[in-house]
């Protein structure tokens, strides 16, 4: 390890030049030490940090605008060109280009490109402003349109604000908002005097830093907040001095605090009578709690199914401060008319984008911290109607990072222009072309006369047989199902409708027909970082017998799934079922003995939702960053998990060679393109890398990382 | 919530002239000294609806309603009265006021239900399903029922009268078929279409139609432009949404599915991912072409919510769900009435005065300021402001309206007795309607007859 490391070092300064750095981990001497010395070595960087926490794993890491800013201009300009209107040619590049030309010098204009297209859509809604976004015509109209037979008989004379109050809606909105309210009223500084108290606390630091910590007092300022800065905690040191990071991280923590305030833990514990009371008083559903639960799960929410649904819809008109989506959508959660990770988030995502565009910032207000609160009291109002995956997780964390990232400055149309377009871009390449690249890579592990198998019923899994079969590859379909879903009816279904061959089978079964099996693909709700697979209950025995009679077994999952959580079984966390679905059998009366069940002490029912599938018992999961082994996953969440986005292109490199000039290719299926940034492309691991022109790669002077287990190897050609 | 809400006051009803009059049209008719209209409206209110646009055929009935409304509900709901001509009909209504719906959705509530139905379950389970219709349908009242059995209620031999045939799907999600009116006389017919895409269709006698709609606004006004001829909602315009839910001629401009699908590459695939994702209706089904591509055929759902049996769901449009209600109000479904019971689970405003030995019982009511003499006995009976009560009066299973005399000796069962008339010594009077207006009444009177 310790010589890979001091190899890597050799190249570290190439690798800085293109912008492989990772951002968040960055030791503040560094970033110091950085603009007065720029061509600083790598070895003495590492001697005065040692065991600093640069990562071995060479996967372009996110980038932070400034740290692009301060980089690029060093990079020596023959290997990468600066971006020039020449030689780009995506239409992205066109786009930065205008960009370019436009206003900036070039270390702005990498600025500009670092923020890739969340830039280019500013850009054009500030050309058209508001032209995105109609401003629906107001609701209230009829006390205002022309009375021709309409007289107005009795009047609210309160202010509508107060009146809504009044109606005795138990929600947490309202009460959040008030204390959203009270709060601006608190501190009527002007925004820009804030900011200055800010900037001169911050100045004050620097100072105090450059002084030496030894007087940290006497910077103190004579504001009211100094208590704050005197405290010589060298964590608020360092953020002060790397200022970006600090601003960064201060919006994420106070959408954290946010998030606290409104959101129970995922992992609450639902056995903590004194947590349940609390969270049920903020709750909207009102659950009433089951009462026989089994031993082993009382930590995990379970209320009595039948009785959420009619309150919910009771509380139709309360729900004042919901956006109708995004009721909708939860009412589709709770009654089960919408599930699955991929749609569920979809659905989410595209309520909160309705919402977004019917939202305007209430006076005295900034858009980024109201809509953030009313972001989390959405989620809240989801979670009463079922636990969150993993996947809406990841994809509220970005959407609230989005939401922090807006700039004071723009305009409220542009920032709703903005988060919508960021939404739709977090569909499109989250899922959708993630969702793509999977079924091209899991593709080529089909080949003719094999017998795939797969339980329930996955949209990637669907795409990935559909795709196949589209290619006329000639193999047939074994579709595992279980009560109480049968989920694998639907897919088994449209597949047949395809005309792909199908056997159906129920999971009783599993070790029967797993004789003629040749590969398993499965889906999952999440991978967590220790390569369990957390999916669908069941999903976990079907993978077991697969390893045992030595079939490899595919799991496949889009990288916006994955977790750092770390998860050895299904019980800790895990999302409990309505009882009654597996204790009556629909249609069969003549069997439904444990009619009133619930009457009884002695009886529980179990009814779990996923279950965690062991990473020995996975081959290889497919994801969107390529194939790669269980073990692997924490470099995926790592690297890539910070909710930035990519752009994925899809490019054959072989088809178009020119425009691979300047990429970096990785075993794993990755291009980067450094003089492009963020945008990102596939090649295909089955061609072996020397089917790509040998000159070529020597001219770009590019080099190729190799995954091996996870722990990847430089080496340049 | 997108929602606009509608109340169809109604004016002076064929079905229960004796009762209703110029001063006294449909929605002011007490029902526990309360205008029944109020029912409708804190019910609303207590849903936090606070808009309200309240439809009131004929001119001098609109004045009627509009005052009352302005003195009880200032300072607590928006109302707005809206004027149609009488005859109109309940679809011509909505025509009239077409253009003052702007929100997404309609919700339709009639001025005479009396129920404690929370309408949001209605609105809910019509944006649950993005249906074009949600009906709310209640089991059929069985009128005259009173676990007392007193003699009034034992004569009637009223077997509980079909008011529609209602076909569903099993998940009892989907309205396939309503028969209303007329038709119930005929055969029931039941297009083969929505059959065969269903598979299975559970028809249904004992319920009936609640005239509480949720409407898609844009499709409403579509309907109602299109088919003038169209009067009623509930016996044309949702059995022309029913029947034509398979082979739907209206564009739904809010486009809820479908159309999205076509327009680029990625919003078809997540268009995909939810369809496959959820349980597709019957509807997604039918419209599926045959291998499974794009939707060939245009579809709209209409939706069903049916009240649970323990809610009390009755409309006042008979003289005989006048009575029920009236009775069912002070009775087993007395948290409607907003009155604190006594411990003899009646209501006696204090400022009324009884008379020695007189016996109010359980589930009865007597207004402020009315009087009673001696040896009274009143039993299931609603009796209200400013009457003046003989001695020796026997009044069971009626309804007094305000300012009525009432002799001595009289025996009253089964009647209702409208405002200001007087009945002179030992009336006995069994089933009537007693109109006011200073009617003298001196003969005694059975079944079924007014004056």
């Amino acid at each position: 390890m310790d010589s890979r490391r001091s190899s890597r070092a050799v190249i570290d300064p190439k690798v800085r030049q293109v912008g492989f750095f990772t951002s968040a981990p960055l030791p503040p001497d560094r970033t110091q030490s950085d603009p007065p010395d720029p061509i600083r070595s790598p070895p003495l960087a590492d001697a005065s940090s040692p065991g600093n926490s640069l990562s071995p794993v060479m996967i372009p890491p996110p980038r932070h605008p400034s740290d692009s800013l301060l980089r690029l201009p060093h990079s020596p300009s023959d290997a990468f060109p600066p971006p020039s209107p020449t030689t780009t040619t995506t239409s992205l590049g066109d786009f930065s280009d205008d960009v370019t030309a436009a206003s900036s010098p070039p270390p702005a204009a990498a600025r500009v490109r670092g923020r890739g297209s969340s830039v280019k859509q500013q850009g054009a809604a500030s050309s058209f402003p508001g032209g995105g976004f109609e401003v629906p015509p107001s609701v209230k109209a009829p006390s205002s349109v022309p009375a021709s037979g309409l007289t107005t008989v009795s009047v609210v004379k309160l202010p509508p604000g107060i009146s809504e109050n009044a109606g005795g809606s138990v929600s947490v909105e309202v009460q959040s908002d008030r204390a959203l309210n009270s709060k601006p009223l608190k501190e009527k500084t002007s925004k820009a005097e804030r900011r200055a108290i800010q900037e001169a606390q911050r100045a004050a630091k620097a100072a105090a830093k450059a002084e030496g910590i030894k007087t940290p007092a006497v910077t103190a300022l004579a504001n009211a907040k100094s208590a704050k800065s005197t405290k010589p905690s060298p964590q608020r040191n360092d953020s002060a001095v790397v200022v970006a990071a600090s601003e960064k991280k201060g919006g994420d923590r106070s959408v954290e605090k946010d998030r606290k305030k409104d959101v129970p833990h995922p992992r609450m514990q639902y056995d903590d009578k004194s947590r349940v009371q609390k969270l049920k008083k903020r709750s909207v559903v009102k659950p009433t709690e089951a009462r026989n639960r089994v031993e082993l799960f009382r930590h995990l929410p379970q209320y009595e199914h039948g009785t959420q649904l009619p309150v919910l819809q009771s509380k139709f008109f309360q729900l004042d401060t919901l956006h109708p989506a995004v009721y909708k959508v939860g009412l589709q959660y709770l009654s089960g008319d919408i599930c699955g990770g991929n749609a569920r988030c979809i659905a989410m995502l595209q309520a909160f984008q309705e919402a977004i565009r019917d939202y305007s910032t209430p006076p005295a207000k900034t858009l980024s911290r109201d809509l953030t609160a009313k972001i989390s009291s959405y989620v809240s109002f989801l979670i009463d109607c079922r636990p969150l995956s993993v996947s809406m997780g990841n994809a509220i964390r970005f959407l609230k990072s989005q939401i922090a990232k807006i700039p004071i400055s723009l305009s409220e149309s542009e920032a709703k222009a903005t988060l919508h377009s960021d939404i739709e871009r977090f569909i499109n390449e989250k899922i959708i072309l993630a969702d793509r690249v999977i079924v091209k890579h899991a593709v080529t592990k089909i080949r003719d006369g094999d017998v795939l198998l797969t339980y329930g019923s996955s949209s990637a899994v669907e795409m990935i047989l559909q795709h196949a079969h589209e290619l006329g590859k000639q193999f047939r379909v074994v579709i595992v199902d279980s009560r109480p879903k049968h989920e694998g009816k639907l897919l088994l279904r449209r597949l047949v409708r395809k005309g792909l061959s199908c056997t159906y089978t129920h999971i009783n079964a599993i070790s029967y027909i797993m004789h003629e099996v040749t590969r398993v693909f499965l889906g999952a709700s999440s991978v967590l970082s220790n390569g369990t697979v957390y999916s669908r209950v069941g999903t976990a025995c079907v993978a077991m017998v697969a390893y045992g009679f030595h079939i490899p077994v595919l799991v496949c999952c889009e990288a916006y799934k994955f977790h750092e959580r770390v998860q050895l079984d299904s019980i800790c966390s895990n999302e409990l079922g309505d009882p009654d679905s597996i204790s009556k059998v629909p249609g069969r009366e003549d069997i439904n003995h444990l009619d009133g069940w619930d009457k009884s002490e002695n009886l529980q029912l179990l009814n779990l939702i996923y279950d965690a599938t062991p990473s020995d018992y996975v081959s290889l999961i497919i994801t969107d960053y390529g194939m790669i082994p269980p073990t692997s996953v924490p470099v995926i969440v790592r690297e890539y998990g910070r909710g930035q986005l990519w752009i994925y292109e899809e490019c054959d490199p072989l088809a178009s060679p020119g425009r691979c000039s300047d990429a970096v290719f990785f075993v794993d299926g990755l291009i980067f393109y450094p003089s492009q940034h963020l945008v990102l492309s596939f090649w295909f691991p089955d061609r072996p890398p020397s089917g790509l022109n040998n000159d070529l790669l020597e001219r770009s002077d590019n080099f190729v990382t190799v995954a091996e287990n996870g722990n990847f190897t430089n080496f340049e050609l | 919530m997108d929602f606009q809400v509608v109340v169809l006051a109604g004016g002076t009803s064929k079905k229960l002239v004796p009762l209703v009059s110029k001063e006294v049209p449909k929605a002011l008719l007490p029902v526990a000294n309360r205008p029944v209209l109020s029912y409708v409206l804190e019910q609303l209110e207590l849903s936090n609806i606070k808009d309200l646009i309240v439809v009131v055929e004929g001119a001098d009935a609109a004045l009627c309603v509009g005052g009352w409304i302005s003195a009880a509900y200032v300072d607590r709901l928006h109302v707005e009265v809206a004027t149609v001509p009488e005859d109109v009909g309940t679809a011509g209504a909505l025509r009239a006021i077409a253009h003052h719906l702007t929100a997404k959705d309609v919700l339709v509530v009639s001025g005479d239900l009396v129920s404690d139905v929370p309408p949001g379950a209605v609105t809910a389970a019509h944006r649950r399903h993005d249906a074009v219709v949600t009906a709310m349908i209640c089991s059929v009242p069985v009128s005259g029922l009173s676990e007392a059995g007193s003699s009034g209620a034992k004569d009637k031999t009223k077997k509980p009268g079909r008011y529609n045939i209602i076909g569903m799907d099993p998940t009892k999600q989907f309205l396939l078929h309503i028969a209303t009116g007329a038709e119930l006389e005929k055969d029931t017919r039941i297009r083969k279409s929505i059959l065969r895409a269903v598979g299975q269709m559970d028809i249904r006698a004992d319920l009936m139609d609640a005239h509480m709609y949720a409407f898609n606004r844009s499709v409403l006004q579509e309907v109602l432009d299109q088919k003038d001829k169209f009067q009623s909602l509930k016996q044309d315009v949702l059995p022309y949404l029913v029947r034509s839910q398979l082979k739907s001629e209206i564009l739904i401009n809010g486009a809820p599915q479908g159309q999205q699908a076509k327009e680029n590459g990625n919003d078809k695939v997540s268009y995909r991912i939810l369809a496959n994702a959820s349980t597709p209706s019957f509807h997604e089904l039918y419209a599926l072409g045959p291998n499974g591509s794009a939707p060939v055929r245009r579809t709209h759902k209409c939706c069903v919510y049916i009240a649970s049996n323990s809610k009390y769901c009755v409309r006042l449009n008979s003289i005989q769900a006048f009575m029920d209600i009236n009775r069912d109000v002070i009775g087993e479904a007395n948290h409607l009435s907003g009155y604190n019971f006594s411990a003899q689970n009646n209501i006696i405003h204090p400022s009324a005065e009884l008379g020695s030995k007189t016996t109010v019982g359980p589930h009865c009511m007597l207004g402020e300021g009315s009087q009673m003499g001696d040896k009274c006995s009143v039993k299931r009976s609603v009796i209200g402001r400013h009457c003046r009560i003989g001695s020796n009066v026997k009044v069971v299973n009626s309804v007094v309206m305000n300012h009525v005399t009432i002799g001595d000796g009289c025996s009253i069962q089964g009647s209702v007795i409208c405002s200001n008339a007087q009945l002179q010594e030992r009336v006995a009077l069994k089933d009537c309607q007693v109109l006011s207006l200073s009617t003298s009444v001196f003969l005694s009177l059975s079944s079924n007859e007014y004056l």
